[in-house]
């Protein structure tokens, strides 16, 4: 059969079937007028190969592992090795908290990831007034050097892959990090993870920022600069879309507000002088992944082609590693519900095969009672278990990015990718990321697809099951894990211990250090890894940063 | 009545309930008004404005803070928009300003501009009577320069600063909106934006042209910075010496008083009339061309027993 | 001029998450009311001189982060001493059902928790501030 031939067989089959929905629709009408995503894509009715006739499969969708990278980053993806299975923990001491990450690996966890209180994450001791009942409740609480030994006490750091989700002190944690590394005999260049250290992200969507843009640039291409000589194989940032979807965006939202922080992140790092092919390798990503299943796996593929051409496009990247976009995902905690809290289950396991499909490099699943406190073991374990059943059990991670090759996926992920770079290009018109936060842009677009979504699910328009469609009475769920005010004292007293047992004039001397380098520019990382090692609590450390480098405050 | 002496007293809760009562027409209103008004006339205002997203409220924070090193005490009114379809507003200019909020010396009123036909002047002066007679030094009125509404507020003002940013319209454009007309200071924020040199520029072009007795000086700020804001303030109390000196400050006080007086009459007129039997009709023989707007008026003013004519009798 | 609802939006301690603070603001305003939003990190404290200085008639808290025990309490307990506790307080997060009974007993007068429609929020308000 010649093309045209076929082409014409095409149209007269698509006519047929034209009326066949006609007369279909007549009597059974469809269930709304038009299908969209979260980001307002049309889901048409039928994606046909004119859907994707402006695809070319080598420039646009190519091979695993070659540039543009839109079916993975690697070569043979799941087939020689599984994501990396991270559940996020920490809560109460770090005694506490120990416990857990033990359990974790002894269940099968293939690396820690570490949570922190909000005081720890905002840089204040657990005895600061603003502290009050905050410590050890997100997350385990920090306040010193013996704070991370104990935490990773009896865990071999050179054996595990370490994620810590801490940003405006992440230097801070960091340096603990590598000093307790020390005390195990681990040097620097042994120790893998990441710190998450996007504070951009922190003025538009999750709050917990300490300094203005500008130092907290700094901050964050010093430790560029020093991981790049001492922890090469340390992930230096985790881009982070998670929270801007969390704070409520839509799919093509979160990808074009991460991917523009993470062109200002590298465009601060080139201009303080770093080689784009020396650092690009070690940035990495960390998304959201939520219910609206199609989309979410065309957001992964969309924005894994996106960035690397603006890498190659924009900054020049000449190494593969340094356009590959690699990311961790977790599965959407504001798609948790209160109400039938097991449905979450379920809701979980979408989100975690889309993650999979869209080829993440690492995964954490939500557990079901997380709308209603902090995750109990039962929960954790039924969340860790949903990755194993999906690695093992379903073979989806049997061949590389099965996906490809649909018409709707396809299609989605050229919208997503175009709609994104829309967003970029208006955010460069703005003057980068920082002006768009200052001038309130993003948290506007944010706020207004947060507000819709709201008003669509009190219409009805979206369903959520068991909240505004069949509801059911319930009884109040039992078995939850609390933290108990103890932790609080308990955390205090350890802090007031250290402290009076610590060299003072050591503290002292390191402080006044860290000060003078933080005055006159040079990098922060090595004061702060000596001010850490005397027992200099955190709190201390941002006291002497905020005294030099000022405060944010809310815009 | 206690809510009066604690107002004179400066009591922060009396006050605040005091404003409620002003800005609701809440019964007392009358007395209210009629105990602290001998006591007004005393604060400096300072009027803010400039289009949104040029960093008021952030400004607003930097001069309260350096008012309050001097010692003075200030009231802040934070206006913004109602929205036209709910009626509802959300006033989010004190997030900005949050850091005062336990000094004693600094009270700070939302408002939102529940715009229709003068209500907005009519109850902030009100209310700025009440933070006067409450012993406020200084108080700054901070409003979006957008509307007529708005810039009536600002004309309240002894000395009002237009704020602008580079990068949201030249000068030529501000001038079109008539923001020229009211600024007795400029500050270019955000100066450390491209183009702040430019709008410097087109300004000072544009003031050359002006023939006015005070001449507005421009001053260049990074609010977020805390930058140029020592200059500025300078620059304000300057405006307020000249105000003082040329006796700009009695006169007003007597157009401020004298537009609340129109404001409460027109207000009262349009209410009267509103509430006369013949008003519906009239609305329906306005509606059917069978009398002008100017005839409807004439005939309820006469129906209300008042004689008013709006064609001028020749000299 | 007609009374309109007055309502302060606020977010104790440090938890940084305003998502339902500013859809409930929104959806505040939408009903017709005049809504003050506080911005995030506020001590109990700020909070209170604020709701008087603005001389709302509800005060809205919001805490994911756990600390509602410490915090809206303590809110509460401040417009007491201050004598203004005729302003309503309600409270919305992520708020165990075992510390409900504890809240309503200190004062707050309702809690709202994830999937609560802002209309119930709306409805609160409108039945319960006093005129």
């Amino acid at each position: 059969m010649s093309c045209k031939e076929h082409q014409e067989q095409f149209q007269q089959r698509q006519q047929q079937w034209q009326e066949l929905v006609t007369k279909a629709c007549a009597r059974f009408p469809e269930r709304r007028e038009t299908f969209t995503t979260t980001s307002g894509l049309e889901f048409k009715r039928l994606f046909t190969p004119a859907d994707v006739e402006n695809i070319d499969y080598v420039e646009d969708v190519g091979f695993p592992g070659l540039y543009p990278f839109t079916r993975g980053v690697q070569p043979t993806m799941y087939r020689a090795r599984f994501w990396t299975m991270r559940q996020y923990a920490g809560f109460g001491t770090a005694e506490e908290t120990n416990k857990r990450y033990k359990y974790l690996l002894e269940n099968g966890q293939t690396g820690l990831s570490v949570a922190f209180d909000l005081p720890t994450q905002i840089g204040y001791d657990s005895d600061h007034a603003l502290a009050d009942g905050e410590v050890g409740k997100v997350g385990v609480a920090i306040d010193t050097l013996a704070d991370m030994e104990t935490l990773f006490d009896g865990i071999a750091l050179d054996q595990v892959s370490t994620s810590m989700t801490i940003n405006a002190p992440a230097a801070i944690l960091l340096a603990m990090y590598v000093a307790v590394a020390e005390n195990q005999g681990v040097a620097p260049e042994k120790l893998r993870g990441t710190i998450q250290n996007d504070v951009l992200k922190e003025y538009f969507a999750r709050g917990t920022y300490i300094f203005p843009p500008a130092p907290s640039m700094k901050i964050i291409t010093d430790i560029f600069a020093y991981c790049k000589d001492n922890l090469p194989s340390w992930n230096t940032i985790s881009i982070s879309g998670y929270h801007i979807r969390e704070a409520g965006s839509s799919a093509v939202q979160e990808v074009a507000f991460t991917l523009a922080d993470g062109l200002a992140y590298v465009d601060a790092a080139v201009k303080s002088g770093l080689d784009v092919d020396v650092f690009a390798k070690r940035l990495s990503f960390f998304f959201n992944v939520h219910n609206n299943f199609l989309e979410e796996v065309a957001k992964f593929r969309a924005a894994r082609r996106l960035w690397a051409r603006l890498m190659k496009e924009r900054f020049g990247a000449q190494k593969p590693a340094s356009m590959m976009l690699r990311f961790h995902t977790q599965t959407a905690g504001c798609s948790l519900t209160a109400q039938q809290p097991d449905n979450n289950v379920i809701r979980v396991t979408i989100q975690a095969l889309a993650a999979v499909l869209g080829g993440t490099q690492s995964l954490h699943t939500n557990s079901r009672d997380e709308a209603l406190c902090l995750p109990t073991e039962d929960s954790v374990r039924i969340a860790l278990r949903t990755q194993q059943i999906i690695a093992h059990e379903s073979g989806v991670a049997d061949s590389v990015d099965p996906l490809a090759g649909s018409y709707l996926v396809e299609s989605l992920t050229n919208q997503i990718e175009e709609q994104a770079l829309a967003y970029i290009r208006k955010i460069d018109d703005l003057g980068g990321v920082v002006k768009a936060i200052e001038a309130g842009y993003i948290q506007q677009e944010i706020g207004d697809s947060a507000y819709a979504y709201q008003k669509a699910v009190e219409t009805g328009e979206a369903v959520i099951v068991g909240v505004n469609k069949f509801t059911i009475e319930e009884a109040p769920p039992e078995n939850l894990l609390m933290i108990k005010p103890e932790v609080e004292v308990r955390q205090r007293e350890k802090l007031a211990r250290v402290k009076a047992g610590r060299d003072q004039q050591a503290v002292q001397e390191s402080l006044s250090r860290l000060r003078q380098v933080a005055e006159d520019g040079s990098n922060l990382m090595p004061a702060i890894l000596a001010a850490v090692k005397t027992y200099a609590s955190l709190g201390e450390i941002c006291d002497v940063l905020r005294q030099v480098f000022g405060e944010y405050r809310e815009q | 009545m206690d809510i009066i002496s604690g107002v004179l007293a400066g009591q922060t809760r009396a006050l605040a309930k005091a404003i409620t009562v002003v800005e609701n027409d809440r019964p007392g209103k009358k007395e209210l008004l009629r105990a602290v008004f001998p006591q007004t006339g005393k604060a400096f205002l300072i009027g803010i404005t400039g289009p949104p997203g040029a960093g008021k409220s952030t400004l607003t924070d930097k001069l309260i803070s350096r008012l309050r090193r001097q010692g003075k005490t200030v009231g802040v009114i934070a206006v913004d928009p109602s929205s036209p379809f709910s009626g509802g507003a959300i006033l989010g200019d004190r997030i900005r300003m949050q850091q005062h909020a336990l000094d004693d010396g600094v009270f700070i009123r939302s408002m939102a501009s529940r715009s229709h036909l003068g209500g907005l002047a009519k109850t902030t002066v009100d209310v700025i009577h009440l933070l006067d007679a409450a012993g406020k030094d200084v108080i700054i009125i901070e409003t979006v320069g957008v509307g007529q509404d708005e810039v009536d507020i600002v004309k309240i003002a002894h000395t009002t600063v237009v704020v602008m940013v580079p990068g949201l319209g030249d000068a030529v454009q501000i001038a079109k909106a008539g923001v020229m007309e009211i600024a007795d200071v400029f500050a270019v924020n955000k100066a450390d934006r491209d183009g702040a040199g430019k709008l410097v520029n087109e300004l000072r072009a544009m003031l050359e042209m002006s023939e006015a007795a005070w001449q507005p000086e421009i001053y260049q700020t990074v609010a977020k910075n805390d930058t140029g804001i020592d200059e500025l303030l300078a620059g304000i109390y300057k405006h307020w010496d000249y105000v003082r000196q040329a006796g700009i400050d009695q006169q007003k006080f007597r157009s401020n008083v004298e537009r609340e007086l129109i404001t409460y009459l027109t207000d009262g007129i349009v209410s009267l009339a509103a509430a006369h039997p013949g008003y519906g009709r009239l609305l329906d023989e306005l509606a059917a061309k069978r009398v002008t707007p100017l005839e409807g008026a004439e005939k309820l003013f006469q129906e209300l027993g008042l004689n008013c004519n709006w064609e001028k009798r020749e000299e | 001029m007609a009374k309109r609802i007055k309502v302060l939006i606020a977010k104790p301690g440090l938890d940084g998450h305003d998502r339902g603070a500013r859809v409930v603001a929104r959806a505040l305003r939408d009903a017709g009311m005049e809504v003050i939003y506080t911005g995030i990190r506020q001590t109990p404290e700020q909070i209170v001189a604020t709701a008087i200085q603005e001389d709302v008639d509800a005060v809205g808290l919001s805490c994911l982060s756990g600390a509602h025990n410490n915090l809206f309490p303590k809110v509460v307990q401040l417009l007491r001493e201050q004598g203004a506790d005729d302003i309503l307080v309600f409270g919305g997060g992520i708020i165990p059902d075992a510390d409900i009974p504890g809240l309503k007993q200190a004062g707050i007068r309702a809690i709202f928790r994830p999937g609560t429609p802002t209309e119930e929020t709306i409805r609160f308000i409108n039945e319960n501030v006093s005129e």
